[in-house]
């Protein structure tokens, strides 16, 4: 028995792993990853059966909480957004040298076109240096059965199984056919005999493993070929061959709808590439077009691996745009279709940038801090991940630097180790606890002169208002760390307080040591939902 | 049938539910659908878009192509406008004439409207006016959802259905008022 839901692709992904006996979801909110384990959250038999689905510290703890769940016998999922590949890649890559037990999904979900990223990295080039195969759907549907395949590709190799995601499809909605009844959770079963020594990643046992792993690779990519989600469909005119991968796949039928495409095409959507396919097509055809979105990963591969590259083409050739997602114009132009015809684009039309909502308490802190900051030459403030980044664009201007997660104190520290005064880092609660606290006990070890403003609104407010992990602990953390109790100080991020926080503000700046300001005021967003909650009550 | 339909708007104006109430009133219809809407960044008070496509027939693309729209349904002009290139050349746009006015290099009303009369097949009114007349200041998108209905080519009791699926959970009074702005956003749509 089937039923048909309307989902989006994170939604058919996360119904799709409960329905496959998925035993815990571990993750830390990113867009546009989060609403995988907010589905699981609010999912009924998920609920019912106490399938984990806290959220997790940051993707590496995330990752290291799923790779335990294999290693008893579960099945277990890792969701995150694309750079949270980069903090989990530690636990990541070696889990390929482990292997997985119990099956173990990695779902990472790329944001070309960075709707609201910092970069366009993809995450295929992670599980290929890793030797993770990988599931790339092209539709919500394959969202969905993929889950259950790739568990059980998962235990049938022993090895973790990427499912990588795009923006598109993440955040997407279209009809699911799905199972009315969800399959029983795995049974707690450790690994084989034969299996444990792969586990204590020691140098001789890692040497042994790495073959394993090397020849286990050979296989899969004979898996590749055999996928029902990887095929060749043969075309008349072979003047081009067509590479359609993942949601690209999507864009080819938008152009040439129900199969009236008449080059041969090879689908993939499953990783190690399949060779034999893409080599038959590779021959046969005149030129090769490479349509994936993100970055040029199979076509640089299709450009290293055979002698004559000039007949591969795509990003790297111009046919296709190098940067940002595709779209199902930019794979009309590529395959030579006239557009359809249409108006010029608006020239009226300002931009619109995001900006902090009012009554935020992000906005108070800014103000403070701007004030103050007109006192000193030449202050620095290193800022951070989530909606406090909005304090670079106007009238705040008030950062100097974003990188990633927890980066504004590490950097304040580097700089202040320079010579730099003032060095202010500003950084949200969910980021301080994600990647923050690390970095806060350097500069604790050394007494740098640093401020940092814990900018805490109780809540993760970039990704939608998930529970962050540090909250009613914040100040008992840096204290716990080694901060000096008289310089770890707290304040309400009101517009009344705006004469004491620029007083507060002014004097640990002049402290020559390590301060921590906690500024604190609950996001506007989730205030009102708890208000509209509590009426409702 | 096929009908592709591009929703705009300005962060927390509610775009959103426009689309989730004609999704369903299309999977009622057995129709395939695909939407693509914007979360994240994207959210906070900046443009926000979302592509909504059904059609009789299964649908490829989750985004929406240049010259293919038969629709643009926004609750800001300004916003309407920043479309127009995926408009079909005999496609509509329907659209609030309240503009936000958040950023410092806003566009003169004068020049925005002229731009929005130049296009062949318009529906522009205030549709803040009409929600606080019938209903309350929030269901301006319910106001906009009735005055883009009969363009859908969805059954306009169809989406009426929906709009009390929708928000069923809000309770009775919610759904009567969201209701009362759908049709008076209809009315206004046939010139009464």
């Amino acid at each position: 028995m089937s039923r048909k839901l309307m989902l989006l692709g994170d939604e058919a992904l996360a119904l799709g792993a409960v329905n496959a006996g998925l035993s815990g979801v571990y993750a830390y909110p990113g867009t546009p990853s989060t609403e995988i384990t907010e589905y699981i959250q609010e999912n009924a038999v998920a609920r019912e059966r106490g399938v984990h689905s806290h959220w997790s510290t940051n993707e590496k703890t995330a990752m290291e909480e799923a790779l335990g769940m294999s290693f008893c016998g579960r099945r277990a999922m890792v969701c995150m957004k694309h750079v949270g590949m980069n903090v989990c890649a530690d636990p990541f890559v070696n889990s390929a040298m482990t292997g997985a037990n119990g099956g173990l999904l990695v779902a990472a979900a790329d944001d070309p076109s960075m709707h609201s990223s910092q970069n366009e990295q993809d995450s295929r080039f992670y599980s290929a240096f890793a030797f993770i195969p990988t599931l790339e759907p092209s539709d919500q549907q394959e969202a969905y059965d993929m889950a259950s395949y790739g568990f059980e590709l998962s235990e049938r190799y022993g090895t973790p199984v990427m499912v990588r995601l795009v923006t598109r499809l993440s955040h997407s909605r279209s009809v699911v056919d799905c199972a009315d009844v969800a399959d029983e959770e795995r049974e707690l079963t450790y690994p084989p005999a034969d299996k444990t020594r792969q586990w204590v990643l020691m140098p001789g046992n890692s040497r042994i493993r790495y073959k394993e792993v090397l020849k286990g690779w050979e296989d899969l990519k004979n898996a590749s070929e055999s996928s029902p989600f990887n095929s060749y469909i043969p075309g008349s005119d072979h003047s081009l061959g067509i590479v359609a991968a993942g949601i690209g796949f999507n864009y080819l039928n938008e152009n040439f709808p129900e199969g009236s495409c008449p080059y041969p095409v090879v689908k993939v959507s499953q990783y190690p590439l399949p060779e034999a396919m893409l080599g038959k097509l590779y021959d046969e055809c005149e030129r090769m077009l490479v349509k994936e979105d993100g970055q040029p990963f199979i076509e640089e591969q299709r450009r290293r691996g055979v002698g004559d590259n000039s007949r591969v083409c795509g990003r790297l050739t111009g046919d296709l745009p190098r940067t940002g997602e595709l779209t199902p114009d930019s794979v009309r132009r590529a395959l030579g279709l006239p557009e359809l015809p249409h108006g010029e684009k608006c020239k009226v039309v300002a931009g619109r940038p995001p900006s902090l909502c009012q009554g935020c308490g992000h906005r108070d802190v800014f103000h403070a801090l701007n004030d103050v900051l007109k006192e000193y030459e030449s202050a620095k403030v290193f800022g951070d991940i989530g909606c406090y980044t909005l304090g670079w664009l106007s009238p705040f201007n008030a950062i100097d630097t974003v990188v990633d997660m927890g980066a504004s104190i590490t950097m304040a520290k580097g700089a202040a180790d320079a010579g730099q005064h003032p060095a202010i880092a500003v950084i949200g609660d969910s980021t301080f606890t994600h990647s923050g606290m690390t970095g806060l006990l350097d500069a604790i070890n050394e007494n740098t002169p640093v401020t940092i403003i814990i900018s805490d609104n109780l809540t993760t407010g970039m990704t939608g208002g998930q529970p962050s992990q540090g909250t009613g602990k914040l100040e008992a953390i840096c204290i716990g760390l080694g901060a000096d109790p008289a310089h770890v100080r707290t304040i309400d991020a009101l517009p009344k307080n705006h004469a004491d926080m620029t007083a507060m503000f002014r004097e640990e700046i002049d402290y020559r040591g390590v301060s921590v300001i906690v500024s604190r005021r609950e996001c506007i967003q989730t205030a009102r939902r708890h208000a509209a909650s509590a009426t409702r009550k | 049938m096929k009908t592709d339909i591009i929703l705009a708007g300005v962060g927390g104006q509610g775009i959103l539910s426009i689309a989730t109430i004609i999704g369903n009133a299309a999977l009622k219809e057995n129709l395939y659908m695909k939407q693509a809407e914007v979360h994240g960044m994207s959210q906070r008070g900046g443009d926000v878009q979302s592509c909504l496509r059904i059609s009789s027939r299964p649908v490829a693309s989750d985004l929406i192509p240049a010259g293919a729209a038969d629709l643009i349904v926004s609750l800001e002009p300004m916003e309407a406008l920043r479309y127009v290139e995926y408009l079909k050349p005999d496609g509509w746009i329907v659209t609030n004439t309240v503009p936000v006015v958040n950023i410092p290099n806003y566009p003169e009303g004068e020049v925005l409207m002229a731009e929005l009369r130049s296009h062949k097949n318009v529906i522009a009114f205030d549709m803040d006016s009409v929600a606080r007349e019938v209903a309350s200041p929030r269901s301006s998108n319910m106001v906009l959802l009735g005055a883009c209905a009969q363009l859908t080519g969805l059954p306009t009791e169809g989406i009426e259905a929906a709009i009390s699926v929708v928000f069923s959970r809000k309770g009775e009074r919610i759904v009567e008022s969201n209701i009362a702005a759908f049709r008076a956003g209809l009315a206004r749509a046939n010139g009464a």
